[in-house]
C-alpha cells in the first residue's frame, strides 16, 4: 500500500536515478555557466542585482559570479560552496575548481549509465586523485633559495593570473605592482596591510603603488595641510558629545540657567579631553568616530591635524603601519604608544583630495591606487588584483610552482592514465574517466580562445609522452608551446586545492541517491 | 460512524464534527500504519553499511545537508505522518542512548512491521504478534550476550578501541581517512574518560570546524579552540603561561536590575558622575591586573574605553565568548567562572601553557587556541574540510565514533559486525521458535526473518545477490558453528568478521533490537486512527 502523505505538503522526494540525474544536471549547468570564463581568452559575465538600483557587475571571477546567483538545485549549491572556499583559502582558481568538478560529474554520469555503481566510481576517483597529486608533486619547481629566480616565478604567476582578467592589457604593469606589494609583506599572508583605493578617471596604466599609506579622508578646515615628522595618535573615542555612560543617568533641572550651566560643564569636559589629547605631544589625531565642530576648532587652534570618521579598517591599518596603538582613554600620556611617520600631506588624485602618510614606521604597508574609466572597471580590477595578491602571498609561503597553460592537467592526466592501465577491475573505468575530466580543462581553455581544441589537445598529449616536456597551450599563437620559455606559471597550492576540492565535491554529490526537499518556509506577507 | 441512538431513537454524537475527520479502524488502521513505518524504513535502507548511499536534504530555508546518518536524515525530513514521526523518535532515542546504529534500528523496525503485516493477513491477533516479538527479542538479547566478546584495552593499547570506531566511520564520507579519524576520536575520549567510574562526559569534547584545508588536516587539540579574536587588534597574539580570568560580567558601566534614575541637576553632580565613571573602568581593569591575570575571557562586551584600558595595561582580552565555551575553558584551565569583579582572586584564575591566535586562509578568519592547560580533561577536535557540508557531515561522523568509544569504555563487550550478529540471532530465534507452543510461534519465526533484513540490505547495498549471499553465510554459520560470519561488503575475500576487523558494541546492538521491538509493538496495538481531514 503506498502511503501518500508521509511528508508535509509541498515537500518533495526524489529517489535513485531521478535524484542522481537532478544533481548531475544541476552541477553541470553551473559548471557550464562559468566554463566560458576560463583561460586568458575567457569571456566576462554581466550580473544585475535584483536589489534597489539594479547595480551591475561585470566580472570574470568564478567565485563572484556564483556568489550572486540564486540557486535552487541542491547539488549546484555544493559547487558554489567549493568555489567560495577556494576563494577564501587561496584566492584564485575559483573557476577551475567548478569546471573540474562539473567535468568529473559529467564523466561519472556516463559511467552510471553504463551500470557502474557510484561507490565504484568514487573508489576509482579517489585513487586517481591521489595519483594525480603525486604526479604534480614530482613536477613542482621550487626556487625558494634563489631570490632572483623566485621573483621571476612570482612575476610569471602574477602575469598568468592576471592574463585571464580585465587587466590583461596591462598585465606587465599590474604584475609588477602586485609582486612589489607582496614582496614588501616579507612572507606574511596578511593582506590587510595592502590597501587598495579606487578612483575613477584616468587610465588603468596610471594605477600606481604607493609606499606609504593613503587615507581617503579630508583634513579639517584651518588645519595644517602638511606635517613633517608627524606624531600620530590613533583613537577610537567619542568626540561629538561625550555621554555619561552610567545607566539611567539623565539631566533634570528646574531652570534655564541650570541648563546653561550644564552645557558649559559639558563643553568644559570636551575641552579637557581635547587638552589631554593634545597633551600627548602630537600633531596629528585620527579618530574612528565623528569629531564635532567644537573640538575640531580646538584642534585647529593647537595646530593639530584632526581627521574624523576614519572607518574601522582604516584605523586598524593606520595603527598597524604607524606603530601606534588605538587609544580610547587619555589619562596616561606617557605610556600611550604614538604612531610616527615622516610626512603627512594632502594629495590630489583625480578630483579628490586624500591624505597621504609617507615614511611610516612599518615598511610593510603600501597602498595601490587603481585608476580606471568606470566604477565597474575598477571593481573588476580590484577583484583581479585581489586574486593575484592572494595567490602571490600564498606562493611566498609555499614557494612550489608549476607551469601553467594546461600543463599540470596534462601531467596529471598522463599519470592517471598509466594508473588506469595497471588497475584491475571496474575501478579502472572511473580512473580513465578522471583523466578525461582533467583533459577537459585545457580543452576548454582552447575552445574559449576559439582554437581547434581537439587538434591542440592531441598535439599536447603527444608532446607530453616525451620525457621532460614542458608543453602547454600557447593561447596567443594558438599552438603548443614550451611553458618554461613563455614564462607561464601557476602556484602549486592553487592547483592542489583545485584538485582536492573538486574531487571531494564530486564524491559528495555522487554518494547521494535521494533528495528530500522540505516545504519552503513561507514568508509572511506584509502589507 | 461514531453515531449511536438512545432508547428513544434520538441520535447523539460521540465524536465531535465527525464529518471533518477521517477514521480508520481495525485491520485497515494497522495496515495503514505499517505502510507508513515501512515507507520511512525504505528511505533509510539504502544508507546502511559501508557501501550505503547518502541523502541530500534541503531545508525550508534552502540550506543543503548531505548525510549518511540515519538520525539526521529523519530529523530533517519534515515527516508529517504520525507513525512516521514515531520512527523518527525511535531513531532519535537510539542516537541519544547509543549514538550509533541509528539507521539500523529503523531498518530493523521496518522489517518487523513488514513481517507483522503478513501475520495479520493470516488472521493472527496483533497482540499475539506483539507478544511473540517480545519473547523473540528477549531470546535475541540473551543470545547476543552469549556471542559477545570481552575486549581488553588499556590506555597505552588503543588498538581495540580504534577498530570499532573505524567500523562506524567506514559507512560515512570520511572513510577516506577513517584510521586517522578513529584515532582522533579514541584519543579524545580517553583524554576525558574516567576509567575508574567507566564513564565519559562527551560534553568535555568540543567539536569545532572551519572550512578550508583538507580532511587530513583535522587534528585533536588538547585544549580549547574558540572562534573569536582578541578584543583589540593590537593585543599580543600569543601568551605563554597565561593566567586566565574567566568573567561573566561586562566591562561596562553597572546596570542594576531595579529601575532607577540618576538625576543630574547641578554642575557638581555632572562632574562627580563623570569622575566616578572613569574610576569605575579603571577599577575593573585594575582588579584583573591585581590578581595577576594575563588574559581576560569575558562572556560580554567591552566598552571602548575599557577595551583601551585593557590594552593599555597589557592585559589581552577576548569578548563575547559563549556560555558553553566559557565552561569548557574553566574546566580545561582549572579556573573558576567569576560573576563579579569583587570576587576575583588569584586562586580563581585558570592556567594554560600557551594561548595563541591563529589566522586562516586569505580572509580575516581568526581563532584562539588555548593549549597546554592545567587540566587536560577538555579537548577539542578541530575539523578541516573542502566545504561546509563536508565539515557538518564529518562532525556527525566524529560524534558517532565518539559515542562508540564511550560505549566501549562503559561496557567493553563487542559483537562482530557485517550482519553476523543479526544472522546468528536469527538462527537462535528460529531454533527457539520451534520449541514454543502456541500461536506466538509464528511471530517468533517472523522475528527471525525480520532479523535477516539487515544483512540482506547490507548485501544489496554492496551490490551482492542478497538472497544468495545471506543463505550462504547462514549455512556457513551453522556448519562451522561460528557466529562471526557476516557479509563481505568490501569484497575482501573472507566473510569472517574477525579477520576483517569489523566490530560493533554489544549494547548498541542490544539497544537496537529492544527499541525496534518496542516501537513495533506500539504500532501494532493501534487499531483506530482518527485524524482531522484536510481543510
Amino acid at each position: 500500500m503506498a502511503i501518500e502523505n508521509l511528508f508535509k505538503d509541498e515537500a518533495t522526494e526524489e529517489k535513485g536515478e531521478r535524484a542522481r540525474m537532478a544533481s548531475f544536471i544541476g552541477a553541470m549547468a553551473i559548471a557550464d555557466l562559468v566554463k566560458t570564463t576560463l583561460g586568458p581568452k575567457g569571456m566576462d559575465k554581466i550580473l544585475q542585482s535584483t536589489g534597489r538600483g539594479q547595480s551591475v557587475t561585470v566580472t570574470n571571477d568564478g567565485a563572484t559570479i556564483l556568489k550572486s546567483l540564486h540557486i535552487d538545485n541542491p547539488a549546484a549549491k555544493v559547487l558554489v560552496d567549493i568555489s567560495k572556499v577556494q576563494d577564501d583559502e587561496v584566492g584564485d582558481g575559483t573557476t577551475s575548481v567548478v569546471v573540474l568538478a562539473g567535468e568529473l560529474l559529467r564523466e561519472a554520469e556516463k559511467l552510471v549509465n553504463a551500470k557502474i555503481h557510484p561507490m565504484t566510481i568514487i573508489a576509482g576517483y579517489r585513487m586517481a586523485s591521489e595519483c594525480a597529486r603525486n604526479a604534480l608533486l614530482e613536477k613542482v619547481i621550487d626556487n625558494k633559495l634563489d631570490a632572483e629566480k623566485f621573483k621571476e616565478d612570482l612575476m610569471n604567476i602574477a602575469r598568468t593570473t592576471l592574463s585571464s582578467k580585465i587587466l590583461s592589457q596591462d598585465k606587465e604593469h599590474f604584475a609588477k605592482l602586485a609582486v612589489d606589494a607582496v614582496m614588501r609583506l616579507k612572507g606574511s599572508t596578511n593582506l590587510e596591510s595592502i590597501q587598495i583605493i579606487k578612483k575613477t578617471g584616468g587610465a588603468l596604466t596610471e594605477s600606481f603603488l604607493d609606499e606609504g599609506f593613503i587615507l581617503d579622508k579630508k583634513i579639517g578646515v584651518g588645519q595644517p595641510k602638511r606635517i613633517e615628522n608627524a606624531k600620530i595618535l590613533v583613537a577610537n573615542t567619542a568626540m561629538d558629545t561625550d555621554k555619561v555612560k552610567i545607566y539611567g543617568a539623565r539631566v533634570r533641572v528646574d531652570s534655564m540657567a541650570k541648563v546653561a550651566e550644564i552645557e558649559v560643564a559639558e563643553k568644559e569636559k570636551m575641552r579637557e579631553k581635547v587638552q589631554k589629547i593634545i597633551g600627548h605631544g602630537i600633531n596629528c589625531f585620527v579618530n574612528r568616530q565623528l569629531i564635532y565642530n567644537f573640538p575640531e576648532e580646538l584642534f585647529a587652534d593647537a595646530g593639530v591635524l584632526a581627521i574624523e570618521h576614519a572607518d574601522f579598517d582604516g584605523i586598524e591599518r593606520l595603527g598597524l603601519v604607524t606603530g601606534g596603538e588605538i587609544a580610547s582613554t587619555f589619562d596616561n600620556p606617557e605610556s600611550v604608544k604614538l604612531g610616527h611617520c615622516k610626512l603627512i600631506e594632502e594629495i590630489m588624485i583625480g578630483e579628490d583630495k586624500l591624505i597621504h602618510f609617507s615614511g611610516v614606521a612599518m615598511g610593510q604597508a603600501c597602498t595601490i591606487v587603481l585608476r580606471g574609466a568606470s566604477p565597474h572597471m575598477l571593481d573588476e580590477a580590484e577583484r583581479s588584483l585581489h586574486d593575484a595578491l592572494c595567490v602571490l602571498s600564498q606562493t611566498v609561503n609555499d614557494s612550489r610552482v608549476l607551469y601553467g597553460g594546461g600543463y599540470p592537467e596534462m601531467v596529471m592526466a598522463k599519470a592517471v592514465d598509466e594508473l588506469a592501465k595497471k588497475t584491475p577491475g571496474k575501478r579502472s573505468h572511473a580512473i580513465e574517466a578522471f583523466s578525461r575530466a582533467l583533459v577537459a580543462i585545457p580543452t576548454t581553455i582552447a575552445d574559449n580562445a576559439g582554437l581547434d581544441s581537439a587538434e591542440l589537445v592531441a598535439q599536447l598529449r603527444a608532446e607530453h609522452h616525451k620525457e621532460g616536456s614542458n608543453a602547454g597551450i600557447d593561447v596567443l599563437t594558438g599552438s603548443v608551446g614550451d611553458m618554461a620559455k613563455l614564462g607561464i606559471s601557476e602556484a602549486f597550492k592553487v592547483k592542489h586545492a583545485v584538485l582536492l576540492s573538486a574531487t571531494e565535491a564530486a564524491e559528495m554529490i555522487l554518494r547521494v541517491d535521494e533528495i528530500i526537499t522540505c516545504a519552503p518556509r513561507r514568508r509572511e506577507d506584509r502589507m | 460512524m461514531a453515531l449511536a441512538f438512545d432508547e428513544y431513537g434520538r441520535p447523539f454524537i460521540i465524536l465531535r464534527e465527525q464529518d471533518q475527520k477521517t477514521r480508520l479502524r481495525g485491520l485497515d488502521a494497522q495496515k495503514e500504519n505499517i505502510a507508513a513505518g515501512k515507507a520511512v524504513a525504505r528511505i533509510l535502507r539504502t544508507s546502511l553499511g559501508p557501501k550505503g548511499m547518502d541523502k541530500m536534504l534541503q531545508s525550508p530555508d534552502g540550506d543543503v545537508t548531505i548525510t549518511n546518518d540515519g538520525a539526521t536524515i529523519l530529523e530533517l525530513m519534515d515527516v508529517d505522518n504520525q507513525i512516521g514521526k514515531l520512527m523518527v523518535e525511535l531513531s532519535r532515542s537510539q542516537d541519544y542512548e547509543i549514538g550509533d546504529g541509528t539507521t539500523g534500528v529503523v531498518v530493523m523496525a521496518g522489517s518487523l512491521l513488514e513481517q507483522a503485516e503478513k501475520l495479520l493477513e493470516r488472521g493472527i491477533h496483533p497482540i499475539r504478534i506483539a507478544e511473540g516479538y517480545e519473547m523473540a527479542s528477549r531470546i535475541a538479547f540473551e543470545h547476543l550476550e552469549r556471542i559477545s566478546h570481552k575486549f581488553e584495552f588499556t590506555e597505552a593499547d588503543m588498538e581495540p578501541l580504534i577498530q570499532p570506531c573505524m567500523t562506524t566511520l567506514s559507512s560515512k564520507i570520511v572513510n577516506r581517512c577513517k584510521r586517522a579519524m578513529a584515532e582522533i576520536a579514541v584519543k579524545a575520549v580517553l583524554a576525558v574518560a574516567d576509567l575508574e567510574r567507566k564513564d565519559v562526559n562527551l560534553d568535555l569534547i568540543k567539536v569545532e570546524g572551519k572550512v578550508g584545508g583538507k580532511l587530513e588536516d583535522t587534528e585533536l587539540i588538547y585544549g580549547i579552540v574558540v572562534d573569536k579574536d582578541m578584543s583589540h587588534p593590537q593585543m599580543p597574539k600569543q601568551i605563554e603561561d597565561a593566567k586566565i580570568a574567566i568573567l561573566t560580567c561586562p566591562f561596562e558601566p553597572p546596570k542594576p536590575k531595579t529601575k532607577h534614575k540618576v538625576d543630574i541637576d547641578t554642575v557638581e553632580k555632572f562632574q562627580t558622575l563623570r569622575e566616578q565613571e572613569r574610576k569605575y573602568f579603571d577599577d575593573m581593569v585594575q582588579k584583573c591586573k591585581d590578581v595577576g591575570a594575563t588574559l581576560v575571557i569575558c562572556q560580554w562586551g567591552f566598552d571602548d574605553e575599557a577595551n583601551h584600558l585593557l590594552m593599555h595595561r597589557e592585559l589581552p582580552a577576548v569578548r563575547w565568548v559563549g556560555g558553553v565555551e566559557l565552561e569548557l575553558i574553566a574546566i580545561a584551565t582549572g579556573g573558576r567562572i567569576v560573576p563579579r569583579f569583587q570576587e576575583l582572586t588569584t586562586d580563581k584564575l585558570g592556567k594554560a601553557g600557551i594561548v595563541r591566535e591563529k589566522a586562516f586562509g586569505t580572509t580575516k578568519d581568526r581563532m584562539i587556541y588555548i593549549e597546554h592547560c592545567a587540566n587536560s580533561r577538555a579537548v577539542t577536535i578541530f575539523i578541516r574540510g573542502g566545504n561546509k557540508m563536508m565539515i557538518e557531515e564529518t562532525k556527525r561522523s566524529i560524534h558517532d565514533a565518539l559515542c562508540v568509544a564511550r560505549n566501549l569504555i562503559r561496557n567493553n563487550s563487542i559483537v562482530y559486525g557485517g550482519g553476523s550478529a543479526e544472522i546468528s540471532c536469527s538462527i537462535a530465534v528460529e531454533a527457539a521458535a520451534d520449541k514454543h507452543p502456541g500461536v506466538e510461534q509464528y511471530a517468533i519465526r517472523a522475528f527471525a526473518d525480520a532479523l535477516d533484513a539487515i544483512p540482506m540490505a547490507l548485501a544489496e547495498n554492496s551490490g551482492l545477490q542478497p538472497i544468495e549471499t545471506l543463505s550462504a553465510v547462514k549455512a556457513q554459520q551453522i556448519k562451522e558453528n561460528n557466529s562471526c560470519c557476516g557479509i563481505d561488503c568490501n569484497d575482501v575475500g573472507t566473510n569472517d568478521m574477525r579477520e576483517q576487523n569489523v566490530f560493533e558494541t554489544l549494547i548498541g546492538k542490544q539497544q537496537q533490537i529492544l527499541l525496534a521491538t518496542q516501537v513495533v509493538k506500539m504500532i501494532l496495538k493501534i487499531d483506530d486512527v482518527i485524524s482531522p481531514s484536510d481543510y
